[in-house]
């Protein structure tokens, strides 16, 4: 096995991951990007999406929101709103915010709002990467 | 003089209450670990939030953005953070002083000041100026961030649009268990983070930025309000727990000290009865002789 990186993920409500990885995934703002030991300085916003690190065999996921990463003296950190394992996830919740969400979204296609639509976007976007992580 | 069933019922009545306060401090004690756990969780959040804010913020040109911009500041409006309950002694109370005053002080130098209430009890005791544009409710209990998400983004398009020119939040900061002070943080514009002395030598200027900084900071500007609103609520939701147990403990001595001089009425009482029946059934005694 080679080189390993730190990976830790911040949220408002604590620490959620920090252990030695082999690669991370993660969705920046021009695309998914990896992350492997020894990275040069690097610092990104991340959209909402997965996360996935690989240690050894075992691979991981998490669903991550809104936030930035930053990486620097081989560790990567994710400051994020909420990351939440597959595991954690309600799927059920999660289908019926996205059911919300697309009326929502069809609702303000006719009015033009923009604010409504930005936020129902999100919300779409949010369980979208939500179910996505559940299903792994 | 008070009757001896009359003080007895008093006494019982008292204890009730002391009993009432005794739980509620209990209840307040426990409660106040978990906000406190949710301080500590939230504070190397915050911790790397304002680092990272203060490395890119450090040459930024502050009008470049427009969360950042200082306009001639014509409409104040004061983010008011309170407890949903009350029961918390002057906790709330002091918050909303200060915001009366701060309402006094803008309003003297001719700004339009409107207020944001979150938490019940600002709202009740707010009211009755018509300055409150919007208000929050239940929302402490459970602190939650997309809580603070929303309201965040409802005051960052209000000032995007014009509608205010700053933003304030007033709210309990938590110093310790027994000290609770109201205070004020600026919330809007966006004030540049400056970095604090020794965390200088940290920076590195050759990050890779994607996009470049001040997108970043684009992104993270909106962010940092979330991360402001939900730190006010931490600190609230700690400090009313804070407050009520102290008020709650007083209360419970109160009660014990009113039981007190209550036995000490009473068994006054008693031993007037007792002597008087007693004078009685002499008196009866000698008569018959």
């Amino acid at each position: 096995m080679g080189q390993q990186i730190r990976l830790e993920v911040v949220t408002p409500t604590g620490a959620k991951v920090n252990e030695d990885v082999d690669i991370v995934n993660a969705p920046g703002y021009g695309g998914d990007f990896g992350v492997l030991a020894n990275h040069a300085p690097f610092l990104s916003t991340i959209k909402i999406g997965t996360l996935t690190y690989e240690n050894g065999k075992k691979r991981e996921s998490l669903m991550i929101s809104g936030g930035f990463c930053e990486v620097s003296n081989n560790k990567i950190t994710f400051l994020v709103e909420s990351a939440e394992a597959g595991s954690e996830i309600d799927v059920e919740r999660a289908m019926r915010a996205k059911e919300r969400a697309e009326k929502r979204l069809a609702q303000a296609a006719q009015q033009t709002d923009n604010f409504n639509r930005r936020r129902a976007e999100i919300a779409l976007q949010r369980a979208l990467a939500r179910l996505k992580v559940a299903n792994r | 003089m008070a009757t001896l069933k009359e003080v007895k019922t008093k006494i019982s009545g008292v204890k009730k209450t002391a009993q009432i306060t005794k739980a509620m401090n209990m209840v307040a004690a426990a409660k106040l670990r978990g906000a406190q756990e949710k301080m500590e969780d939230f504070r190397p959040y915050t911790a790397k939030f304002v680092e990272a804010m203060s490395n890119l913020s450090g040459g930024a040109n502050t009008n470049a953005f427009p969360l950042m911009e200082n306009r001639d500041v014509k409409a104040v409006e004061l983010v008011v953070v309170t407890s949903d309950r009350g029961l918390c002694g002057s906790f709330n109370a002091n918050i909303i002083k200060l915001a009366l005053q701060k309402m006094v002080e803008y309003e003297g130098q001719g700004k339009k000041v409107s207020f944001v209430c979150v938490g019940k009890k600002g709202y009740q005791l707010l009211r009755k100026t018509d300055k409150v544009r919007k208000r929050y409710n239940e929302t402490m209990g459970n602190f939650q961030m997309f809580h603070a998400r929303e309201i965040a983004t409802d005051l960052a398009d209000n000032f995007l649009n014009g509608t205010t020119d700053k933003v304030e939040i007033l709210f309990g900061e938590f110093q310790s268990v027994v000290r609770q002070v109201p205070a004020v943080a600026p919330f809007l514009p966006v004030q540049p983070v400056a970095a604090e002395e020794g965390a200088e030598k940290k920076i590195t200027g050759d990050y890779i930025y994607e996009p470049s900084s001040e997108e970043i900071m684009d992104v993270l500007q909106p962010l940092y309000l979330n991360v402001q609103i939900y730190h006010a609520m931490l600190e609230v939701g700690a400090g009313e727990h804070a407050a009520r147990m102290t008020a709650m403990d007083n209360a419970t001595n109160a009660c014990k000290d009113i039981v007190k001089n209550l036995t000490v009425v009473y068994n006054k009482a008693r031993q007037a009865a007792v002597t008087s029946e007693l004078m009685d059934i002499v008196g009866g005694a000698e008569a018959l002789k």
